[in-house]
């Protein structure tokens, strides 16, 4: 140990280790592609592809806000009770009509992401236990919403969310694809995109130039929040059911997953917004390449453990570099 | 007034000291108070509460949540996160079932060792490897959660433990006191030791309060950061053990969401999340204290889990925003 930046050697320009660190992801999705067209029957087809574009859809659209979180050097473990609230305010308000009662349910779960957001920015908790916090009553609080129980939502014109389709193409995985666009845009062309990197980049770097951190910070937990409440809505309505106890479980796992994964470093400063599409994609053909292989649950797993080692291994030069 | 202004520059005030130090106190002893205020009053409000058999319960009960508790100390007092513990607190349940067909020594020795061998994985990761604490970890809940499924033909088995003297581990005891109650006092007990005159223990204090300049110093920061890992390892594999024994049985899906109590539990026994200060007393404190909680919320009878959940989650933003504040008030 001779340097203070710990023993971790720098990638060279031009290397392979660097071409893996920024296409590792997408290579990976296509070596899976290729092995399931000559090894998995019935893979490559639009029907498969549609199934399990539809399953990502709430994976990726939390992965985005988590993304953005993770941008400022944050996480957040709420993400899973939001969805489980934005569920159960769903049936209180149905009657009202499928868009009001979507919008209530985004007001709700925009609540948990401003506690969140004060919690960090004002007081200056750390983002792991702010969040633990809101995650262990937020789910606690859509239970007691529901009254502890599963209800069943039949309005047509919010079921159509989760059946519904345009060309092909189910409405969910359009919204998620708008969303994938609104964020991208609000990343690399807005300046509150430049002021959210600068944040994860050094906060105390970025009080000094007069940036509003706090106001960003609210923001982007809130912003964090509206889009895991929008995974909520989506998920009860292709149950068409709100179920509170379980919608979201562990979910947050998943998108930190696909954001490290879609090359977006713990340390923040940077936020690979396709990378996160990419990285959401990736773990949900794995998880489909072994369920079409009879692989048990355990294995897979144990093969996500493993993808997540490597991928964070690969990557672990780029948090020195910084 | 005109001191006030300028905090850092000159001698302290008397007033100054006194505040820094009622607000250094309260963060190290805050958990204490609130556990004695809570016993009080517990006992006044529900005749129920304060019978040797509920101590004893709550006793129990507590004893598995802190040895996981301990390893986490160790782990957060050197600004580190482990999120396996709960897989690996049920992974060591699993093995004890299994190993107690060779008696009690294979019941404690199996899970220790390939527990530990987990820690010394993740350990290597993180202090040699240059990974961050949280993603290893991470990557541990979710693995050894799916080596706990692989071991039970996915959870359907529940390795039933039969050795008399196994269980008697778990449910016997020595004064009206369960043995696991007793091996965590034990625990805590050498930790402190461990914490307090241990070689390493300035250390696994250095490089919480700042890493870089314990590395500058010359400490032997990697081994250090390393062995936390592989102490927590141990701690919930001997109290995943533990409660296989007390319960009979090692149960694949046990222990799910235990590393958010064992978090819980450290911080609200005022150790720093950013590592570099706290002490085992507090981290007792914090166990006792959230089982204290759910015993009281069960006396109530009428609520339910979701009110439960609601308390602790709340009790936990309470509690660190107040910590928060207070070494806030100390940086002075």
């Amino acid at each position: 140990m001779s340097t203070v930046t710990s023993a971790v050697r720098l990638p060279q320009k031009g290397s392979a280790l660097v071409f893996l660190q920024r296409y590792g992801v997408y290579l990976a999705i296509a070596l899976l592609l290729l092995f399931n067209l000559f090894f998995t029957p019935n893979f490559m087809t639009i029907d498969n592809f549609r199934v399990q574009f539809i399953q990502v859809v709430p994976v990726l659209i939390v992965a985005l806000g988590m993304a953005l979180v993770i941008g400022t050097e944050g996480i957040d473990l709420s993400v899973g009770a939001v969805m489980a609230l934005s569920a159960a305010v769903i049936p209180l308000y149905i009657g009202y009509g499928p868009l009001p009662a979507a919008i209530l349910a985004v007001l709700a779960g925009c609540l948990i992401g401003l506690a969140n957001g004060t919690m960090i920015a004002l007081i200056g908790v750390q983002p792991i236990v702010a969040t633990l916090s809101l995650m262990v009553a937020g789910r606690g609080i859509a239970l007691l919403v529901a009254d502890e129980q599963l209800k069943s939502v039949i309005d047509p014109g919010f079921l159509a969310l989760g059946r519904g389709t345009i060309a092909g193409v189910p409405y969910s995985v359009l919204l998620a694809l708008v969303l994938v666009g609104l964020v991208a845009v609000l990343v690399n062309r807005t300046t509150f995109g430049k002021q959210l990197v600068s944040i994860g980049g050094s906060r105390r770097a970025a009080e000094l130039a007069g940036l509003p951190v706090k106001r960003v910070l609210i923001t982007i937990y809130i912003l964090a929040a509206a889009l895991a409440s929008i995974a909520g809505i989506i998920q009860t309505a292709r149950l068409s059911a709100s179920v509170p106890s379980t919608v979201g479980n562990l979910i947050e796992l998943s998108a930190i997953t696909a954001v490290v994964i879609g090359g977006t470093p713990l340390s923040g400063g940077q936020v690979k917004v396709l990378g996160t599409v990419a990285g959401a994609l990736l773990l949900q053909l794995i998880a489909a390449s072994l369920i079409k292989h009879n692989v048990p649950d355990a294995y897979s797993q144990i093969t996500q453990a493993v993808i997540i080692l490597l991928a964070v291994y690969l990557q672990r030069g780029k948090a020195v570099l910084k | 007034m005109s001191l006030a202004l300028e905090p850092s520059v000159g001698p302290a005030t008397t007033k100054q000291v006194t505040r820094e130090r009622i607000a250094g106190n309260v963060q190290r002893y805050g958990a204490a108070i609130v556990l004695g205020l809570l016993l009080v009053v517990g006992s006044f409000a529900f005749p129920t509460f304060p019978t040797l058999s509920n101590f004893t319960n709550i006793a129990t009960q507590s004893s598995f949540l802190l040895i996981v508790a301990v390893g986490m100390t160790f782990v957060i007092l050197t600004g580190g996160i482990d999120l396996s513990v709960g897989s690996v607190y049920a992974l060591g349940g699993i093995l004890a079932a299994y190993g107690s067909t060779w008696g009690i020594a294979g019941a404690v020795l199996l899970p220790l060792l390939v527990c530990g061998v987990v820690g010394i994985l993740q350990g290597l990761l993180i202090a040699y490897g240059g990974m961050a604490p949280f993603i290893v970890t991470l990557a541990g809940l979710l693995g050894i959660r799916g080596l706990v499924f692989a071991l039970t033909n996915e959870g359907a088995n529940t390795p039933l433990i039969k050795d008399a003297a196994v269980t008697a581990l778990g449910q016997g005891g020595i004064l009206g006191l369960r043995w696991p109650v007793v091996i965590a006092v034990v625990v805590v007990v050498i930790g402190s030791v461990l914490l307090a005159r241990g070689r390493g223990s300035q250390t696994v204090l250095a490089v919480g309060g700042s890493e870089s300049a314990a590395v500058l110093m010359g400490l032997p920061v990697a081994r250090v950061k390393f062995s936390v890992y592989v102490v927590s390892g141990l701690c919930a594999g001997l109290a995943g053990a533990l409660n296989a024994a007390y319960s009979s049985s090692g149960v694949p899906t046990v222990g799910v969401g235990l590393e958010l109590s064992a978090i819980a539990a450290v911080v609200i026994g005022g150790t720093l999340l950013t590592g570099g200060r706290g002490n085992l007393i507090g981290t007792t404190a914090g166990v006792l204290l959230l089982t204290v909680i759910q015993n009281l919320i069960n006396q109530v009878g009428s609520l339910t889990s979701s009110v439960q959940a609601v308390v602790s989650g709340i009790f936990l933003a309470v509690v660190v925003i107040i910590q928060t504040v207070l070494s806030r008030t100390q940086r002075l």
